[in-house]
């Protein structure tokens, strides 16, 4: 009787434990985004005295309103928008189309050419020599940069060929009775049945697209409407953190000033890393039901 | 003389399958295997805009170049300690999914999930910019230990160089540990709930269930995952030390992924850049092969 009150006595103490670490480990990733949240949302002239800690001091969509008025912000947000559309819908077709081309037996050299597919998960030419060659393509500041090279994913094939495989043959073998060709029993048959994988993968895609600035950063930098949102706020952060770097290095007071007054301010690039932060937010509810089969894109991407 | 025009037709059905697969492995062919064939541009002095047979043949002068680059030795050392540390942090989604799942099944857990899982979907570029206004030298982070008289002046932790491995660790770690997580709780929901039911007959409490249940039962996945990262040992990628680099922190937080970047597209010297990523990848390959090789041993099967 006494080890067992011993024990639930020593289990509560585990179990508080356990909810303050995991909880704080919790809001530690919350406070980031809540804290740029009410930053952008505070009254500007409030936020130079000091910045607000966990609630907006004031209230005020200036810094919004500023961002609609900063000229560069729609055509790069219209970018990431175009970019994430077109790359999805392109990836995402493509490789299921091929995905379920390599489920069929009947085709000639198909063991070859899934291998060849394969390698490309193991080695790659590595960042250079992908560069040399996308430039030899002449694809330097086009659009297609940001489509094209990513676009066949092999670890997206294979999610995708190893789903349509485990579903039921009887369906295909059927329409293909009826005299349906590969294309019709694809879009008609095996794209519907396919629907959770493919959503799975739609989303991790776009996800990636969305986020993604390096390829902005090497191959479109030459291109000013090509700039993509994240890529602006790069430019942004680059920029302030040079300035601020600039400030340690100098003892000039006039220079520093007119150093602050040329720096982009503080709100500018808080409001677009709440702007370039929120499809996530939005899309997130939705992505949480497929994180277990998206976890096997993960671990093989490893 | 229907089955042969039936045979024919199937013929050329089959043909159509590889026709259609055509264009696609023509993608690869030309973003994945046209790079490697590119490696050739290693052993050349390339100069861009020159034709490389008019380029000068350097033999393996480049690869020589890789073991007397003392910036090699510097940035080698600090992939290393990165990855070192990476390592010995691998059990630790792990460990959360336990301490997870000890919460049960409620709206807590529930929040925790989904908050810890986020910031993986997140952009580095928006994390560098949420930890510059936390920790630059006028954040609201950096300026608390002068606020609470700890400290006469401000540090900001984004240009201290000594801590570099620590903090990038900790927001490597930040991002992807409750992302990491999810495959082991998967593992955790998998495990036969008769084997906790036989062990607490036996009078075991909720630690030894965890001890000898739980994480056995983990250990497998925890395998298979260490084995497939391990080729990614040098591969700590750039995104995330490129934003968080500057003049500060630049000689401990540049890896040998940023360096490619440095040598080839910034003081364009594309020979030798592609010199280091050849090495770079034949490591890589090395190591997979050994850990399946050992993975075979102790288990009896590979894992790739």
């Amino acid at each position: 009787m006494n080890g067992i009150r011993k024990a639930s006595a020593s289990r509560r103490a585990f179990q508080l434990f356990n909810y303050c670490l995991l909880v704080g480990f919790t809001l530690i990733c919350i406070y980031p985004f809540w804290y740029i949240l009410i930053y952008t949302v505070s009254d500007p002239a409030a936020v130079e005295m000091s910045s607000p800690v966990l609630f907006p001091r004031g209230f005020s969509l200036a810094n919004y309103k500023n961002i609609f008025t900063l000229s560069g912000f729609f055509p790069a947000l219209s970018m990431s928008v175009l970019r994430t559309v077109v790359g999805t819908t392109l990836s995402v077709l493509s490789c299921s189309f091929l995905g379920y081309l390599f489920t069929k037996e009947e085709m000639p050299g198909r063991k070859f050419i899934y291998r060849l597919l394969i390698f490309t998960m193991y080695i790659s030419g590595g960042m250079i020599a992908n560069y040399i060659v996308i430039k030899s393509y002449g694809l330097l500041n086009s659009f297609w940069v940001y489509i094209l090279p990513g676009m066949i994913s092999a670890y997206n094939i294979v999610l995708i060929k190893t789903y349509i495989e485990q579903l039921p043959a009887s369906l295909e073998e059927s329409a293909q009775l009826d005299g349906a060709g590969y294309l019709t029993v694809f879009t008609r048959i095996v794209m519907p049945l396919s629907k959770p994988i493919i959503a799975t993968i739609v989303v991790f895609v776009a996800v990636g697209h969305w986020n993604s600035w390096f390829d902005n950063h090497i191959y479109t930098r030459g291109n000013e409407s090509l700039m993509t949102l994240q890529y602006l706020l790069y430019n942004y952060l680059n920029e302030a953190q040079r300035v601020a770097e600039q400030i340690k290095n100098t003892s000039n007071i006039g220079g520093i000033e007119q150093m602050i007054s040329s720096i982009s301010p503080k709100g500018v690039r808080m409001t677009i890393t709440v702007l370039a932060s929120l499809p996530i937010f939005a899309v997130y509810p939705f992505m949480q039901q497929y994180f277990v089969k998206g976890i096997m894109v993960g671990a093989v991407k490893g | 003389m229907a089955k042969t025009a039936m045979v024919v037709s199937k013929k050329k059905k089959k043909y159509q399958l590889l026709f259609m697969a055509i264009p696609f492995m023509l993608m690869v062919f030309l973003f994945s295997y046209v790079p490697i064939f590119g490696w050739i541009y290693s052993v050349y002095d390339y100069i861009p805009g020159v034709a490389l047979p008019d380029c000068d043949f350097m033999g393996l002068e480049y690869f020589r170049l890789i073991f007397k680059d003392a910036n090699i030795l510097r940035t080698l050392k600090n992939t290393m300690i990165f990855a070192v540390i990476g390592i010995f942090l691998t059990p630790l989604p792990m460990v959360f999914a336990i301490l997870l799942n000890e919460v049960g099944s409620g709206p807590v857990r529930k929040f925790i999930q989904t908050f810890t899982t986020l910031p993986n979907f997140i952009s580095w570029v928006i994390i560098f910019s949420l930890a510059f206004a936390l920790f630059s030298t006028d954040g609201i982070l950096t300026s608390l230990p002068v606020k609470l008289g700890l400290t006469e002046e401000a540090q900001s932790v984004l240009s201290a160089r000594e801590s570099v491995y620590w903090f990038q660790t900790f927001l490597g770690q930040w991002k992807s540990l409750g992302w990491s997580s999810i495959i082991y709780l998967a593992a955790i929901a998998g495990i036969d709930q008769e084997l906790y039911e036989a062990a607490r007959v036996d009078g075991a409490g909720h630690f030894r269930c965890a001890l000898h249940i739980t994480l056995p039962s983990m250990l497998e996945t925890y395998v298979v995952l260490f084995i497939l990262n391990v080729g990614n040992f040098l591969n700590t990628g750039y995104e995330q030390f490129m934003l968080f680099k500057n003049s500060l922190t630049a000689p401990n937080i540049e890896v040998l992924d940023l360096y490619v970047y440095r040598i080839g597209l910034e003081s364009m010297d594309y020979s030798y850049g592609v010199a280091i990523s050849i090495i770079k990848s034949f490591v890589s390959i090395l190591l997979v092969v050994t850990a399946n090789l050992t993975a075979k041993k102790l288990r009896g099967n590979t894992v790739i």
